[in-house]
């Protein structure tokens, strides 16, 4: 009897060190929910969910204050991803605005730009460059084409969303359709 | 005697090349139009350096490579450039896409061209003057060749690929009949840049003709001509490679991992233009052939019209439907003739349904495995079928979709005419389309976090500057200076009241002015209130 206490008693011991060890040495600095649902975002960073960018909403979405669903540019794609990845039932965004515009990057008229530097302050991934009374110009190649400098712009047309034109470089192969023989 | 290897699977179509290889080459005239593309390689298209009316000579420089993988195109014969903009090009979307219109001023002169003395030059000046002459791979995938050439480290194997296994094309069996010796000096540049342990050239049994042309050529030059047998992918680099070595490239990997390089015979043939003859890549031997009256080939200049062509080979037959360019494997088909020669055209077929019957319906999969035995890169269609058709993309990179060389083997073979190829070419183009996308999501996330990261550090900065401000000021201010401020302040309320009792232009006024301004003032009253009831 006694020995058994006294075994189960050393097992407690020997394995809550062991636990309290573990609990040191492997801690997990910060949410990892929060990174694994900020990589299936599309980071367009363009703040059509509510939330000042992608990985607040990814916060806001592991702390369950936000619906996966929220995501415009990502769609229902992204959005089914993230409802698996936290475990809540997706429900599609009714309405226009769920609709994700096609991919477009701005464009800046260097004829009407007064230079301003309002849209660059708006970008959030630091897509236009520029100086004080100097035209400004985008970078096509890392805008995100979320929108943002458009109305921070003072000028009217000014700032144009240039839809991606497809072309053989970007172009994609067409899912087969072929016929199926109807039988009688 | 060589021991031969063998790849897995394979098929045997008819092989349609005694149609056109009955004939010689033929020179086709320089046509009075040409339209030369700025996409005819494989990475970025090149960038035009020509405007509408600049005249040109022949073999000048009209786009540079835009980018590392990229290659240069030069104007096929002298005259005027009458249209830079996007025109149409024989690609399976159908897209137009940059193109330099030149209109031919008949004299077909020469800019200044030099070949350049590869023996003691250094290599990477060889490999500059072929990258500078556009020579790009014309066995199909048009890859820039001064970069396949570029190999770090020791070289067991250089393969000349002159399998030639497409049926209907027989532009490299005739280039090598006729032009053996040119092609050894080619090879010749190739085994002095690379160093090879062994050079091999492997050609189908089913050109004897060239292969006693290559052989003769060859003696004693270090050079292996073996005949492999006749079998439909041969041709695929990685498939030849095995048949000669019994070594397979890794999934994903290039040759040059494996010690090997494999170049084309046209290709070869191309370099021993541009490095002995200063030449640059600006015309190709083109088979046509298929439903036109004399098939055969012909060398024609980038850029050529197809429809001339098809007139040289004595017109197309009237049940012509369509045309293909390249091979009926893995050619682009094209809905008519108004195209133009580009690098990768070996071979223009008029196509039609007598010669290519049209697809039976596709019926269901029976998982008969036909596809999975034909496949030359054991690669298991059946199964990536059912992913891809559940837009399983994940799964179908998992059973390496990315390794189908597109050979149209498994469509070939397929029982239930299923058209394959075009499942594994939508999931290739999806997923390349996800990648692209993850990576441009990864550098907006990394360039929003450095954005975040640099106002609050601007932040901090102005914060601290206005501080340590305010902590120089608070030192520096002593009783003498505060004094000097106070009477500054008092100086200045001493001027305002001297300036109050100066006279105003208001007073010593008629009576009628007085009374215009008590009205107006009572106007602007009485509108403020308004303005403050409505509000």
């Amino acid at each position: 009897m006694l020995t058994a206490i006294i075994v189960m008693a050393a097992i407690a011991l020997v394995l809550g060190a062991v636990l309290g060890y573990a609990s040191i040495k492997f801690k997990v600095e910060g949410n990892p929910l929060v990174e694994q649902i900020d990589a299936l975002l599309p980071q367009t960073q363009c703040g059509q969910c509510g939330y000042p960018g992608c990985k607040p909403y990814a916060e806001a979405v592991a702390s369950g204050e936000a619906a996966p669903n929220l995501c415009i540019p990502g769609g229902p794609g992204a959005g089914q991803a993230i409802a698996d990845l936290v475990g809540v039932p997706y429900e599609p965004l009714g309405g226009e605005a769920a609709e994700p515009a096609p991919k477009a990057v701005a464009a800046i008229d260097e004829k009407t730009c007064i230079g301003c530097t309002a849209c660059i302050k708006a970008c959030p991934v630091d897509a236009i460059i520029g100086a004080t009374k100097q035209v400004h110009t985008v970078i096509s190649a890392v805008c995100t084409g979320c929108g943002l400098c458009e109305p921070a712009c003072p000028v009217e047309e000014c700032i144009i969303m240039d839809p991606v034109k497809t072309d053989i470089g970007n172009w994609k192969w067409e899912y087969p359709t072929y016929e199926v023989k109807k039988v009688a | 005697m060589r021991t031969l290897h063998t790849f897995h699977g394979g098929i045997h179509p008819p092989e349609h090349k005694s149609e056109s290889n009955g004939r010689p080459i033929a020179q086709a005239p320089v046509p009075r139009h040409l339209v030369v593309s700025l996409r005819q390689h494989m990475g970025a298209p090149a960038k035009p350096l020509v405007q509408p009316g600049d005249k040109v000579l022949k073999g000048q420089l009209i786009g540079e490579p835009a980018g590392f993988i990229s290659a240069a195109v030069h104007a096929p014969t002298s005259g005027t450039v009458t249209a830079v903009e996007p025109m149409t090009v024989p690609h399976s979307s159908g897209l137009p896409d940059l193109c330099v219109a030149i209109e031919a001023d008949g004299e077909d002169r020469w800019a200044e061209h030099s070949p350049i003395d590869y023996k003691s030059a250094s290599p990477q000046a060889v490999l500059d003057h072929i990258r500078d002459r556009g020579v790009v791979g014309l066995g199909g995938a048009v890859f820039p060749t001064h970069i396949k050439l570029q190999v770090n480290g020791k070289l067991e194997t250089l393969v000349i690929n002159a399998a030639e296994c497409e049926p209907w094309i027989t532009s490299d069996d005739l280039l090598m009949r006729e032009r053996a010796d040119e092609i050894v000096k080619g090879i010749e540049v190739l085994q002095h840049l690379l160093q090879p342990a062994e050079t091999l050239v492997g050609i189908e049994d089913n050109k004897p003709e060239a292969i006693a042309a290559m052989a003769r050529a060859a003696e004693g030059k270090g050079i292996d001509v073996v005949a492999v047998p006749t079998l439909y992918p041969t041709g695929g680099e990685k498939q030849l490679i095995k048949i000669l070595t019994g070594k397979e490239v890794p999934s994903g990997g290039r040759p040059y991992q494996i010690g090997v390089v494999c170049t084309n015979v046209a290709t070869v043939y191309s370099v021993h233009r541009a490095v002995n003859l200063g030449e640059p890549m600006i015309s190709r031997i083109v088979t046509v052939t298929g439903n036109v009256r004399q098939p055969g080939n012909f060398e024609a200049r980038i850029g050529t019209p197809v429809d001339e062509l098809l007139q040289l080979a004595g017109g197309a037959l009237p049940d012509t439907s369509r045309y293909i360019m390249g091979g009926p494997m893995m050619g682009t088909p094209l809905p008519n003739s108004g195209y133009h020669v580009q690098k990768a055209s070996n071979c223009f077929i008029a196509a039609s349904d007598s010669l290519f019957p049209p697809e039976p319906p596709a019926m269901p999969c029976t998982r008969c495995t036909h596809c999975a035995e034909a496949c030359p890169v054991n690669l298991r269609p059946y199964e990536l079928q059912w992913f891809i058709r559940g837009k399983n993309f994940d799964k179908a990179r998992a059973y390496n979709v990315f390794d189908c060389i597109e050979c149209g083997c498994c469509s070939y073979v397929c029982s239930s005419n299923i058209p394959l190829v075009q499942y594994f070419r939508y999931a290739k183009s999806e997923l390349m389309e996800r990648d692209r996308e993850k990576r441009a999501a990864e550098m907006a996330r990394q360039r929003s976090e450095m954005k975040q990261q640099r106002l609050e550090r601007e932040k901090a900065e102005k914060a601290a500057k206005h501080a340590a401000a305010a902590a120089a000021a608070a030192k520096s201010e002593t009783a003498e200076d505060k004094a000097a401020k106070q009477a500054a302040i008092a100086a200045a309320v001493e001027r305002a009241k001297a300036k109050k009792a100066e006279p105003q232009n208001t007073e010593n006024l008629s009576p009628a002015v007085q009374a215009e301004i008590a009205a107006v003032e009572e106007r602007r009253t009485k509108s403020g209130e308004a303005v403050n009831e409505e509000a």
